[in-house]
């Protein structure tokens, strides 16, 4: 689904969008260009008051619960709740690896999982050009459960007739 | 996975069976209630067999069922763990897009703000709170 590039004071170029694609046997590797230099992206990834800010997807939902161990063995604990229905969604995890402004790697689980296993997250932040480029890697513990998630609609077009569906079993 | 029975063949199915307008439609009708093989065939202008063939796809992935009616055979919508299912993976794959968005303003936010790494002197309005104690976290 194309993404809503009129953004006031943000020119969203292709560079901006964010890429998703398969790799290897277990892996999903997504892209994405931020126009900040890492050390402000790192920040943002990891302070709670910033996370609460932009991490919660739809405009409806929010991050209530924001809890972050920044350190090696320390946890994380998410939890989103939408607005409209009070529905809920956590997910956390344990810190495997963490260099300042550079990498984060981290356990990843949901409270509720639609695939097997405990998946593992990492972030690189790059910086070119006053640019950061995040590379966010989930590796999940078996092709299975990777490919569950690839054909769980991450690919455009799949998550149209989602849409569709979804439409049609709201009216149910 | 499991709990909504979900095997990684039947994911395929699904995602065949979606694939088809006619058989999306077909969905769509029956999420108004269930209906005979003929009631089905009607509205699409298509014969039995054709719309039989159909049918056939969208029952392997599961996605509808037979009534115990022996002579309507009625199909109906087998909507729970699909429903289940498209509701997390349209959440996944917007979460992201929706989430770097809100975060490219609150990086430039952040730019106009004379953000020192580590320091923290960001200039915020609303989310004042908790900076002393990201330094302690850092350490």
């Amino acid at each position: 689904m194309p993404v809503e590039c009129e953004k006031k004071g943000i020119v969203m170029n292709k560079s901006a969008d964010l890429k998703v694609e398969a790799r290897g046997e277990r892996e999903i590797v997504m892209t994405r260009t931020f126009n900040a230099p890492r050390e402000l992206v790192f920040e943002a990834f990891t302070r709670p008051d910033l996370l609460k800010r932009w991490l919660y997807g739809p405009d409806d939902w929010s991050l209530p619960v924001c809890e972050v161990d920044l350190r090696v063995g320390g946890r994380y604990r998410y939890l989103w709740r939408c607005g409209k229905d009070g529905q809920e969604m956590g997910a956390g995890g344990v810190y495997r690896e963490i260099v300042p402004s550079e990498r984060i790697v981290a356990t990843e689980k949901f409270d509720d999982p639609w695939y097997a296993g405990e998946a593992v997250i990492s972030f690189a932040f790059t910086e070119q050009g006053g640019k950061t480029v995040l590379t966010q890697t989930l590796t999940y513990e078996s092709r299975e459960a990777r490919d569950t998630v690839v054909k769980s609609g991450m690919e455009v077009g799949l998550g149209r007739s989602y849409d569709r569906l979804e439409e049609v079993l709201s009216h149910q | 996975m499991e709990q909504n029975g979900y095997s990684n063949e039947r994911l395929d199915a699904t995602f065949a069976a979606l694939a088809d307008p006619t058989r999306r439609a077909i969905l769509a009708r029956l999420a108004s209630g269930e209906a005979s093989v003929l009631e089905l065939a009607e509205p699409f202008a298509m014969t039995q067999p054709a719309v039989s063939k159909h049918l056939k796809v969208l029952e392997r992935a599961g996605l509808i069922s037979r009534a115990i009616d022996a002579q309507r055979r009625p199909r109906r919508l087998e909507a729970r763990p699909l429903r289940d299912a498209a509701r997390w993976l349209e959440r996944y794959r917007k979460f992201w897009e929706k989430s770097f968005e809100r975060l490219d303003d609150l990086l430039e936010e952040m730019k106009a703000g004379e953000f020192k790494s580590g320091e923290t002197h960001i200039k915020e309005k609303k989310h004042a709170r908790g900076m002393r104690e990201k330094g302690n976290r850092h350490e």
